[in-house]
């Protein structure tokens, strides 16, 4: 019996070696590996329940994975994975702010207000400068804000749970006296294009294809200069194995996302309307109600299958969370500003001593929060077309959940942006699955607030096995 | 023969007081160039709060700090550095969720061209300076929190040295080193001293203290009981400056020292 649980438990242990070995040489962040899993575990589980209720052309026969879903769901998580990314920073310093939710609706409804009923009126509506004055007014107005909580945290020395604690109920405040409570719509037409809801905001499979063939040899350079920099200085390389497995893995997952984008048609009301106004011949065909393209039966354009059909590709709203993610984590690991925040974020006192400006690295943070705060504030109206004093309601919560759930440590110093992101993706799609399903709004909450504990649960069973 | 010289630093008359407590009381030093002084007394003595004062830690309430004779105003670490003061703080100081070359270069990092971190060099130079200091490290590419208590003193002591310092400050740099890391940090100091540096040297053992200081202070309650040639006394004499603020034949009195 002893003998023959041996026999067993000696292959286990050198497979275990094996995987490990492999973690090692490719030096892959194994707790993202393990969110990235669960994130996937979940898309499926999501295609399959909603399949069993009603099949549809997802993977699973499920209407989760589908191109149409994933699409959506990019869209939707951009708006709170690009505020997550500047609190990963602010809770790596140990700050928070709980403001963000409502500065957004402030953002939104005081440049909704100059675009729609200063610039609108002044310029003539739809003038193309006003979109340009709308989106700088939006930056601007996100930093300052910022900033100004920044120096309350700083300078003032007023902990910055208080300071935006106080901001997230003083914010909305002025958001609705502003617009005296009332919705300012509709948005410039031009602005609309960051909202991801209408053709102009969508890159089109062509120029899809090039960003992710851009993307794919950035991924390859980086791996290459990589290794030769340390080459130069002489440092333990990767095998080689495990540079090309990088170099495939980053490839497909950039090829692959573009595939399912390129796979998602335009809605046959907005093909039918550009087909219109551009003149384009629409082509004869049968009536199918379900279908994704548009086709003339007798005088009459109806859906069907085959017949006029365009690809969205990327939208401008997932366009500009990819880069945000990008840029951030450029900002976290390559600058000084980056190396200060985590230094000081695990040892505050001790960057102090190296000579590091703590209180103007705390500004610049909160700065850099707003700004983010404003982009997505951008994203936010735009997608809605409209500006409300309720539009960032709740945000605060999602974007210090998506955070928390990424794999930031509240004690600081700890949290990487492409966890944030990951964290993001996976709550919207806890929501966007749990929509599919029909559960309402109630289950959604629950369910999204016991993922939180339990992803932080989690996160610290592995920190403990791991340390 | 080195007293005809300026003084590398001379702090006059310092005092700082936290609450109510004066932690420093008035206390004077001086230290030359290539010169090791000693600091030595009792915990909470004041030893860390005067050598963080010249260290731009914290701010003096009364005064002065001299270099090469002219005054300086030393308002904060960058400060201190700015003049050439490297600090070992007994804390240490490092930032634990970093690596070793983030926390050798924190707050001075080597940028590329491109004005981005250029963690290769700084990786490379810390590879350096390690093995010039610890030939047993390895771990580069962990935080610190990961290394031992030793491990992370080395790094303490890397970073202080490899600016080109002019004058080093060491809280009990060799608390946590085994005896052959000690003997390398001694080993360190004489090359240091050699090379025209001088360093404050606090420490709780008086063999080194004997063996590496060229002149020693002692503190007590916040005031300084005495200053002598190391040559001039012995260890009880010294011993008695520390517990009974008694000051010995050979040793100058300060204004900490017994009187009567
Ligand atoms: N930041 C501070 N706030 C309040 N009191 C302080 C502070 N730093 C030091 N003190 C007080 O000042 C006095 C001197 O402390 P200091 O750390 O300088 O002693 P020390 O001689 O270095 O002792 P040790 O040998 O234990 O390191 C102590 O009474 C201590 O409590
Ligand atoms: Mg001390």
């Amino acid at each position: 019996m002893a003998k023959h649980h041996d026999a067993n438990s000696e292959p286990a242990r050198s497979r275990e070696g094996l995987l490990k070995q492999f973690f090692n040489a490719t030096e892959i962040d194994t707790r993202i590996l393990g969110m990235i899993v669960a994130l996937l575990l979940v898309w499926c589980i999501f295609d399959v329940w909603s399949g069993y209720i009603r099949p549809n052309e997802g993977l699973f026969g499920g209407s989760f994975l589908t191109p149409r879903n994933l699409w959506t769901l990019l869209v939707q998580t951009s708006s709170i994975a690009v505020m997550s990314t500047g609190m990963v920073l602010l809770i790596v310093l140990r700050q928070i702010d709980l403001s963000v939710g409502s500065m957004l609706s402030l953002v939104a409804v005081a440049t909704g207000v100059l675009q729609v009923y200063q610039l609108g009126p002044a310029l003539g509506v739809g003038h193309p400068a006003i979109w340009i004055l709308g989106v700088l007014a939006c930056l601007t107005l996100g930093t300052a804000i910022g900033a100004f909580n920044g120096f309350l945290t700083a300078y003032a020395k007023i902990p910055a749970f208080i300071v935006t604690l106080g901001g997230l109920i003083a914010y909305s405040g002025v958001a609705f006296l502003l617009a005296r409570g009332e919705t300012v719509a509709p948005m410039d037409q031009n602005f609309g294009i960051f909202g991801g809801g209408i053709a102009s905001s969508w890159l089109g499979p062509f120029w899809s294809w090039v960003l992710a063939a851009v993307g794919c040899a950035a991924i390859v350079r980086g791996i290459v200069n990589g290794r030769r920099q340390r080459q130069r200085f002489g440092f333990p390389l990767r095998p080689v194995w495990a540079e090309v497995f990088l170099a495939a893995i980053g490839s497909l997952a950039t090829l692959g996302t573009t595939w399912v984008m390129n796979s998602y048609p335009w809605p046959p009301g907005v093909i039918e309307k550009y087909a219109k106004s551009n003149s384009i011949a629409i082509p004869p065909g049968i009536e199918n109600r379900d279908g994704k393209a548009i086709c003339m039966a007798a005088t009459q354009v109806v859906h069907c299958n085959e017949g006029l059909i365009y690809y969205t590709g990327f939208s401008l709203p997932a366009l500009i969370a990819i880069a945000v993610c990008m840029i951030m984590t450029f900002i976290a690991t390559r600058t000084a500003f980056g190396r200060y925040i985590y230094a000081t974020g695990g040892n505050p006192e001790a960057a102090e001593l190296a000579g590091i400006n703590t209180r103007a690295l705390t500004v610049k943070a909160f700065a850099l929060m707003g700004f983010l705060v404003g982009v997505s504030s951008i994203i936010s109206s735009a997608r809605l077309n409209a500006a409300t004093n309720a539009l960032g309601l709740t945000n605060e919560l999602y974007v210090i959940a998506a955070t928390v759930i990424g794999g930031t440590s509240l004690a600081g110093g700890v949290g990487t942006i492409y966890g944030a992101m990951v964290g993001a993706l996976m709550m919207q799609s806890i929501i966007s699955g749990m929509s599919l399903l029909n559960l309402p709004a109630a289950y959604q909450n629950m369910v999204v607030g016991g993922v939180l504990v339990l992803a932080v649960y989690l996160d610290q069973l592995y920190r403990r096995r791991v340390n | 023969m080195a007293e005809v010289k300026t003084p590398l630093i001379e702090m006059r008359d310092i005092s700082i007081a936290f609450g109510g407590i004066k932690a420093v009381d008035r206390a004077s030093v001086d230290l030359y160039p290539g010169e090791v002084v000693g600091l030595l007394g009792h915990n909470g003595a004041g030893k860390s709060t005067l050598i963080k004062v010249l260290s731009g830690a914290y701010k003096r309430d009364e005064g002065q700090i001299l270099i090469n004779g002219s005054e300086v105003t030393i308002n904060n670490p960058r400060d201190a550095k700015a003049l050439g003061i490297e600090t070992i703080y007994q804390t240490l100081a490092l930032a634990d969720n970093v690596d070793a070359a983030a926390n050798l270069y924190l707050g001075r990092e080597l940028r590329t061209r491109m004005g981005t971190l250029d963690d290769v060099a700084m990786e490379a130079e810390t590879r350096k300076v390690m093995k010039r200091l610890n030939p047993n490290f390895r771990r580069f590419k962990e935080p610190v929190m990961k290394l031992s208590g030793g491990q992370r003193q080395s790094v303490a002591i890397a970073r202080a040295i490899h600016f080109n310092a002019r004058i080093l400050i060491m809280d009990e740099p060799t608390a946590a080193l085994g005896p052959q890391e000690t003997a390398q940090v001694g080993e360190l100091i004489k090359q240091l001293k050699a090379d025209g540096i001088g360093i404050f040297l606090i420490s709780h053992d008086l063999h080194d203290v004997f063996d590496l200081a060229d002149r020693l202070t002692v503190m007590k309650n916040g005031r300084v009981v005495g200053s002598a040639h190391v040559k001039d006394v012995d260890h009880d004499g010294v011993l008695g400056m520390i517990i009974a603020g008694k000051v010995p034949r050979g040793a100058t009195p300060g204004p900490g020292a017994l009187v009567g």
